[in-house]
């Protein structure tokens, strides 16, 4: 007997699914076409035909040093967002599950900054950090700190992490504290009548069973480093100075529509839609197997 | 090997009290059960001594020592969870070697002492699954074994065998009692099944909503219950109890009286004290329960060796019973 609900006819089930076959094509597999089917042309500067050359855009993307850079720059970007925001986030879920009285308003608190748009929390925090008018570089001022990330490129690589991290804290934070509460509170307690004490408790009971959470995290918030991130670095830095924070998401956008460079543009699509590709496979093949109970 | 002593132990959750004071001196390898019904506040007892849960008032004393602001950790015990509470990601050895390794003792030495742990609880064959791969009884042991490498002074157990089936349960009582026996450690054992603390236990502890109603030997609470809520908890089928009154009791404070059903005499219709209707019986092979309907309608047991000739369902007959077997209620519950 199957157990599942089953559909007979053909056509039903067809219906059902329509709209997101409908959304999914038109939204993804078409454009994602498109770009594979553009990267093999070089148009000319006004559009209005298309010469084939092959893999040519590709090998001169490979070959070239600012492409190759932004791929550093990728991934020094998305390293730290990662860090940054798992690491708060799960410093914060282990404050809130110890927390007794008032964790519903502290919980409530920490999730709202993941409803603020990435463009919006860029503003936000260019605001605070704006070198002429900004709060924080003016205290930095006070302080004997010259902030300006206009020209300094270390810095506006700090500033779109932070920014990037901000709203991403909360996400993780929602999380890690699921699986810190999933954890059963009587292994804890053994651990305790064992011995150890909270450090040692966290090491090696709490952290290795939170696991599984911390994998689908750390590939949610890679993909999320990689792709998302455009509308802060766009609002911040736009990739400056000197394509210090173009990341390849961003260069996509600002050597297609900026530069109009659109053959390398969608070649460049093309070599991100295989990196998401292939991060999504690492998820699915190893979250599951890496769940401990 | 040590002492536990519990001098006016209160708990109380917010404005809630849930313990109201209790009192037990445990000599050094007592086999102590804290028996009674789901609520009683018998496991929030035992994790107040094991540091889980603070103490209110009243002290909690371990070798003498008071240990009320001591961690779980710095009293020296080991402690035994319904669930468990096995490490899921680590192998039976790692979960026996835990305590072990945390408290810096040399490798030779933890393999030794896990070995020999493993051999006493049949666990050899096991020392490098996980915990998920083995049954529940198995799964029992490690806990156990991860509580004896230890070698604590006391040994705490919260209904160990409860997540158990039947078979089982009374198997791995027997192993408990044996263990607790050949080490000798003092141990304090929660449970809510009178069985299991009639058979463990040396002395044990009848919890009612809060208060220690009775502590004594097993047969000693069995024969003589301080309580009504005693009576009626321990022994199974629970202890009879008919109105004061219907039975003829002399005594002006008496309101109910308590027989046993092994001391229910089942005689012919016209004698006896009490006039009773037999509405069921049930043969249960060594001994014949039967269950009758009294004048204004309480329902009392009588338990006979299935060599007596019972009683048919539907006749009228007497119930007799020794003075001696009598016990006397009033309206607090406590006997008079």
């Amino acid at each position: 007997m199957e157990k599942r609900v089953t559909f007979k006819g053909l056509w039903l089930p067809l219906l059902l699914v329509l709209p997101q076959i409908v959304i999914t094509a038109v939204f993804f597999f078409y454009p994602a076409g498109q770009a594979i089917w553009q990267s093999l042309f070089i148009p000319d500067p006004f559009g209005l035909s298309m010469k084939y050359v092959g893999l040519g855009n590709f090998e001169y993307l490979l070959g070239n040093p600012y492409y190759r850079a932004s791929f550093v720059t990728t991934a020094v970007f998305s390293i730290l967002v990662t860090v940054v925001s798992m690491g708060i986030a799960l410093y914060l879920a282990v404050l809130a599950d110890r927390l007794i009285k008032g964790s519903g308003v502290y919980r409530t608190l920490l999730i709202w900054p993941y409803a603020v748009a990435p463009a919006v929390a860029g503003v936000l925090w260019l605001f605070m950090f704006n070198t002429r008018v900004g709060v924080v570089s003016w205290y930095l001022g006070l302080l004997g700190y010259d902030w300006n990330h206009v020209l300094n490129g270390e810095e506006a690589m700090g500033l779109v992490v932070v920014a990037s991290a901000w709203g991403r804290i909360s996400y993780n934070f929602l999380f890690f504290l699921a699986g810190l509460q999933a954890i059963p509170k009587s292994v804890i307690e053994a651990a305790a009548i064992d011995g150890a004490r909270f450090w040692t408790r966290f090491r090696t009971i709490v952290f290795p069973l939170l696991s599984p959470t911390t994998f689908f995290l750390l590939v949610v918030n890679i993909v999320y480093a990689f792709f998302e991130t455009f509308g802060v670095i766009h609002t911040i830095t736009s990739g400056g100075p000197q394509q210090s924070t173009t990341i390849l998401v961003y260069k996509v956008y600002a050597d297609g529509f900026v530069g109009q460079d659109l053959g390398s543009s969608a070649a460049q699509s093309v070599i991100l839609l295989v990196i998401v590709g292939l991060l999504t496979i690492v998820q699915f093949k190893f979250i599951e197997r890496r769940v401990h109970y | 090997m040590a002492t536990v002593k519990l001098d006016s132990l209160k708990k109380s959750f917010g404005k809630t009290e849930v313990i109201h004071g209790v009192d037990i001196d445990i000599k050094d390898g007592e086999f102590i059960v804290i028996v009674g019904p789901s609520g009683c506040g018998k496991s929030t007892l035992l994790r107040m001594v094991a540091g889980l849960e603070t103490v209110t008032s009243g002290t909690v004393q371990i070798d003498g020592a008071v240990v009320n602001d001591r961690e779980p950790m710095d009293r020296d015990i080991a402690m035994v969870f319904q669930n468990y509470a096995l490490y899921p990601h680590m192998s039976v050895f790692d979960n026996m070697a835990y305590g072990l390794k945390i408290a810096g003792t040399p490798k030779a030495e933890i393999a030794e002492r896990v070995d020999t742990a493993a051999k006493l609880l049949q666990l050899e064959s096991y020392l490098k699954r996980r915990p998920r791969e083995l049954s529940g009884g198995q799964r029992q042991r490690v806990a156990m074994g991860r509580a004896i490498v230890r070698k604590p002074s006391v040994f705490l157990f919260d209904e160990p065998l409860s997540n158990l089936d039947a078979k089982l349960r009374v198997q791995m009582r027997l192993e408990i009692k044996q263990l607790q026996r050949r080490l000798g450690v003092t141990s304090l054992y929660v449970t809510h099944d009178q069985v299991e603390a009639m058979t463990l236990a040396d002395r044990m502890i009848v919890m009612n909503a809060g208060v220690a109603d009775q502590i004594g030997a097993p047969l000693e609470v069995y024969a003589n219950p301080a309580t009504e809520f005693v009576a009626g908890f321990i022994g199974s089928p629970p202890t009879n109890f008919v109105n004061a009154d219907l039975a003829g009791i002399g005594n002006p404070d008496a309101v109910k009286l308590g027989v046993r059903p092994e001391h229910l005499n089942v005689m012919p219709s016209g004698s006896g004290r009490l006039a009773a209707k037999v509405m069921y019986t049930e043969a249960l092979g060594a001994e014949t329960l039967t269950h009758l309907e009294l004048a204004d309608g309480t329902m009392v047991t009588a338990r006979q060796s299935a060599t007596e000739a019972g009683a048919a369902e539907g006749t009228e007959v007497g119930l007799d019973w020794q003075d001696g077997d009598e016990m006397l209620f009033d309206r607090n519950g406590k006997r008079c």
